[in-house]
């Protein structure tokens, strides 16, 4: 039987404020353990929450950049479960009225298309605290740093048919969370994580199969291959004739599987209901078209200019605008030197390469657009040539420094003056009489011979455009 | 000394009569001989209040005092209150020492405000004759095998046995009016929002509110007057301007509309309540009051609206007490599984826990709408029918109560009885409004209240209400007999 995948994802993306949704403690990553907790994050008896403006902010500024209906008035309600991480026992979410409906996004296919992915909406919730198992002599500590972290919870429609869809929805959520500024979208420190649910159905069958989900995925890679596992298993299970248990998943990357967590049955219930301790979130059309107004270029906005108006082609200008450090370094160095093209080139090629090896973002580049910028200038007014511009990136890369001071201390400026050229291709000519014979014979194509010995004598400084000419003349005379 | 009201004792200091370290002195020796036979005060805190008294003395001297300075104020034990055990009436935070103060209790600390200790109550505050504290019933000064009302039962006994001038009261459902009627002291609950409810220990959030319990309404006006006002950490706090309540106790009643629900005359009231009720109406016609009766035709449904969202609320709000971070917690716990439940278990008592599952059933998948839904349409009915009331009347009038203090034992196996002794407080909170309960008499030589409900925000209007009414009577001046 032929099987399709339907795939809906629930992303929780920690929005960059300073403090909590309902303090005002801090939310920086990595301190000792519960310094950052505050009477209220801890759940003390008679602590009452203040909601933090600055998330009603964000999240609007993200439903703005998917084009979805901004709720005038949303509702916070409590979530009830017990956990040790949850100190008050309820969660403080939205569920009956969200800040965020409905909208969308698109993602690109690696077909080239594009595909349109319904988001069904986003909503303002904290997050709870951790638990630590280890170095407690089998006990559990508890850490409430994290507690009441101000999180957006993007729910997707059901829309996606592959891990692959999947992902690149989850790109480019990220891309926008992280273009408008909204969250650092860091995955290592969980700004950024995923629930995947997944179901498959015959193929042509329009009601949804039953789905499972999977809990809390932390990186791209991870939920590809989560997902494609759990669509295996569940292959494995409708092929020879089983039924698909309704549950939670856990992925185990280390094994590469997904591992029943909990049953529909052991589910939770919630008992939601509109949380008392706070007045319903208030934003008025104005307010929201003043949040309009900052909304800065969003990726699908710049690729089009970068096509259209830089001429690049629409796959460097996809490249170079899925991550907003990116694009702004590239407009930089773009700006800077005047070609679109050489810039793109360096940034996609050199640099991109360099970031891959070494695991880094580009604004962790040990060479900045600026450093760049100094290094692709030398090559537009001719100090230098392509291929030892490359050397200069790698000394720059590796040592620090700037271009000009490389280029002058490694003596590695280019030689431009007719008579040094000269004086080199006399010395190779003398140097290679068989092959001199043979070019006078009418071998022309030894010219690439001579331009080669020429350019590894002048230890790759000649002036190549210059060699040409000048060996042209002197092997003709 | 024990004898004068809060408006008294203040100008008895400020002619230098007295210091507050005397006064002090004097309210903890009268608690420490008199308390044993009403257990109002679960803990006293004599060597922090005297100590606070000689602060007061020396801000005065210094020329530095605040509205209340120097004045022993008892306070609910469930505003947490710094270094001090915070129990809420409740084994679950008996080892509680809270580690910050409630706005209140700040409030009172600036003003020069003494605390005396904090006072026994019902567990969570849910319940109507202070019979469900940890710390065993507390005694009516009137009639010692008789209830002193709750949940603020331990601050009405302790006013009026004269342990303490004045004490703070938490009212969800009628816990300030209902045992200030049973003990025969001056409780205002105000409009929902008018005091801060960060470090009130939450039993229903949207229906608690603190209050002022007082002898007489002078004193409540004195410390509503440091109670009140917005605080930025309490969402529901209401940013509204806090006049000088003593400012309008004079005004003249001539013209006052006075509404009288045909509703709380009717089946359920005992017959000598309602002689008392009546009586004390005849006091404002006297006083050029002009009485008529008004319907408030959704009042059967407050009762069992209530017993939908407060439990509801409850059940969430007392969810953090889990053993995990502060309160009780059993001995060696096998999982975590056995740590909520024998922590909880062991933690609240019947009636906590009754309220706990009636408010998790309500609020279950699958019941949420028939019950929890619901009753915020009911609430909203109760609301309509005080807004449709206030468009004719001023104040609208009936008993607090439908009876009198009943005995100790007696209503504990009769849960629907015991919740409607708060027949005529509850539609008060659901509607958000202000009320009062006053002095009015004697039934069987156990106090009667008055009870007197305002518009949002009209406590001045009450208090001066309630203050005309106490200057033309003495109920409010008498005191239980063994205590005065």
């Amino acid at each position: 039987m032929q099987w399709e995948v339907v795939i809906g994802l629930e992303i929780h993306v920690q929005l960059a404020n300073k403090s909590k949704i309902f303090s005002g403690a801090s939310t920086a990553y990595g301190a000792e353990p519960n310094t950052q907790a505050c009477a209220v994050d801890m759940g003390l008896p008679g602590v009452l929450p203040v909601f933090n403006g600055g998330a009603l902010r964000k999240s609007v500024m993200f439903g703005l950049a998917i084009d979805a209906q901004i709720n005038e008035r949303s509702v916070f309600d409590r979530k009830n479960y017990f956990y040790p991480d949850s100190p008050k026992a309820y969660q403080i979410s939205q569920l009956y009225y969200p800040v965020v409906g409905k909208g969308s996004i698109d993602i690109d296919l690696e077909n080239g298309s594009t595909k349109c992915i319904g988001v069904t909406r986003a909503h303002m919730e904290e997050d709870a605290g951790k638990s630590l198992h280890e170095d407690f002599h089998g006990q559990t500590g508890i850490d409430l740093n994290r507690a009441g972290t101000p999180l957006l919870e993007i729910v997707s429609e059901p829309d996606m048919r592959s891990a692959k869809e999947a992902v690149a929805y989850m790109r480019k959520i990220h891309s926008i969370v992280r273009y408008l500024g909204v969250s650092d979208g860091n995955m290592q420190e969980g700004s950024f994580r995923c629930d995947a649910n997944v179901s498959l159905r015959p193929k042509g069958q329009e009601e949804f199969g039953t789905r499972t989900e999977l809990k809390n995925i932390n990186s791209f890679r991870f939920v590809e291959k989560a997902i494609n596992v759990e669509i295996e298993r569940q292959m494995d299970i409708l092929e020879s004739g089983g039924t698909i248990t309704q549950e939670t998943r856990l992925y185990d990357a280390d094994k590469n599987e997904t591992r029943s967590m909990r049953s529909k049955e052991e589910a939770n219930d919630y008992r939601y209901f509109p949380d008392p301790d706070l007045l319903p979130i208030v934003i008025s059309q104005e307010e929201i078209e003043q949040i309009c107004t900052t909304l800065p270029e969003l990726p699908d906005a710049k690729c089009k200019r970068f096509v259209t108006e830089l001429g690049l082609s629409e796959k460097d200008a996809r490249a170079l605008t899925s991550d907003r450090d990116m694009a702004d370094y590239f407009e930089q160095v773009q700006q800077s030197i005047d070609d679109a093209r050489m810039a793109a080139n360096w940034l996609l090629g050199e640099v991109s390469a360099r970031l891959n090896k070494n695991a880094l973002e580009i604004k962790d580049s040990p060479v900045n657009a600026e450093g760049l910028t100094g290094l692709l200038k030398r090559i537009k007014d001719n100090t230098i040539s392509g291929k030892i511009a490359k050397d200069v990136f790698e000394a720059m890369w590796e040592e620090g420094g700037d271009a000009d001071s490389i280029i002058e201390s490694k003596g590695l400026k280019q030689i431009t003056d007719t008579s040094a050229i000269e004086a080199i291709i006399d010395e190779v000519i003398v140097a290679n009489p068989s092959q001199m014979e043979e070019f006078k014979a009418g071998k022309d194509k030894l010219i690439g011979f001579f331009v080669g010995q020429v350019m590894k004598a002048s230890k790759g400084k000649a002036n190549p455009g210059q060699v040409n000419q000048l060996l042209q003349k002197k092997l003709k005379s | 000394m024990h004898n004068k009201t809060i408006a008294e004792l203040i100008s008895g200091l400020e002619a230098g009569e007295f210091s507050s370290v005397e006064l002090t002195q004097s309210y903890l020796d009268r608690i420490s001989s008199l308390d044993q036979h009403l257990n109002s005060f679960i803990t006293v805190t004599s060597e922090r209040a005297l100590e606070q008294a000689q602060q007061a003395d020396a801000q005065r001297a210094a020329g530095q005092a605040g509205l209340l300075n120097g004045i022993p104020l008892a306070q609910k034990d469930i505003f947490c209150t710094k270094d001090v055990k915070t129990s809420c009436g409740s084994r679950m935070l008996d080892p509680f020492i809270s580690p910050y103060n409630a706005t209140v209790i700040e409030k009172f600390n600036a003003s020069g405000a003494v605390m005396l200790g904090k006072t026994n109550m019902d567990e969570f505050a849910m319940g109507s004759s202070n019979e469900t504290s940890w710390y065993c019933p507390v005694k009516n000064p009137w009639a010692l095998k008789a209830v002193p009302g709750g949940s603020s039962g331990g601050s009405a006994a302790a006013v009026a046995a004269r342990l303490a001038p004045a004490a703070t009261g938490t009212d969800t459902g009628g816990s300030i009016r209902q045992p200030a009627s049973f003990c025969g002291v001056t409780g205002l609950k105000p409009t929902y929002g008018r005091v801060s409810r960060y470090g009130m220990i939450a039993f229903a959030s949207s229906l608690d509110q603190a209050g002022p319990m007082t002898r007489t309404a002078e004193d409540a006006a004195l410390l509503l007057n440091v109670m009140a006002g917005l605080d930025l950490r309490d969402s529901t706090s209401v940013d509204k301007d806090v006049p000088d309540y003593t400012g309008s106790l004079n005004n003249e009643l001539d013209g006052l509309k006075i509404g009288l629900p045909k509703e709380y005359f009717s089946e359920g009231l005992d017959d000598a309540v309602a002689k008392v009720i009546e009586d004390a109406i005849k006091e404002y016609e006297k006083m050029g009051a002009v009485v008529s009766e008004i319907s408030l035709p959704n009042s059967k449904l407050a009762v069992p609206t209530y017993y939908i969202i407060a439990p509801s609320e409850c059940s969430s709000n007392l969810s953090r007490m889990d053993g995990v971070r502060f309160g009780h917690r059993c001995e060696n716990p096998r999982d975590l599984n056995d740590l909520y439940i024998r922590s909880r278990g062991e933690g609240f008592g019947p009636e906590v826990k009754r309220r706990i599952l009636v408010g998790t059933y309500a609020l279950s998948e699958g019941f949420y709408d028939a019950y929890y839904v619901k009753a915020q349409k009911t609430r909203r009915l109760i609301s309509n029918d005080f807004n449709n009331a206030f468009e004719n009347v001023d104040v609208i009038m009936g008993p607090a109560a439908p009876s009198p203090a009943f005995n100790i034992g007696e209503l504990m196996d009769d849960p629907i009885t015991m919740y409607l002794s708060d027949i005529y407080t509850i539609a008060v909170n659901l509607a958000g409004l202000p009320g009062m309960s006053i002095p009015a008499g004697f039934v069987n030589n156990r106090p009667v209240g008055l009870q007197l409900i305002g518009r949002h925000f009209d406590e001045a209007k009450l208090l001066n209400i309630a203050h005309k009414f106490q200057k033309v009577t003495d109920w409010h001046t008498q005191g239980p007999g063994q205590f005065v």
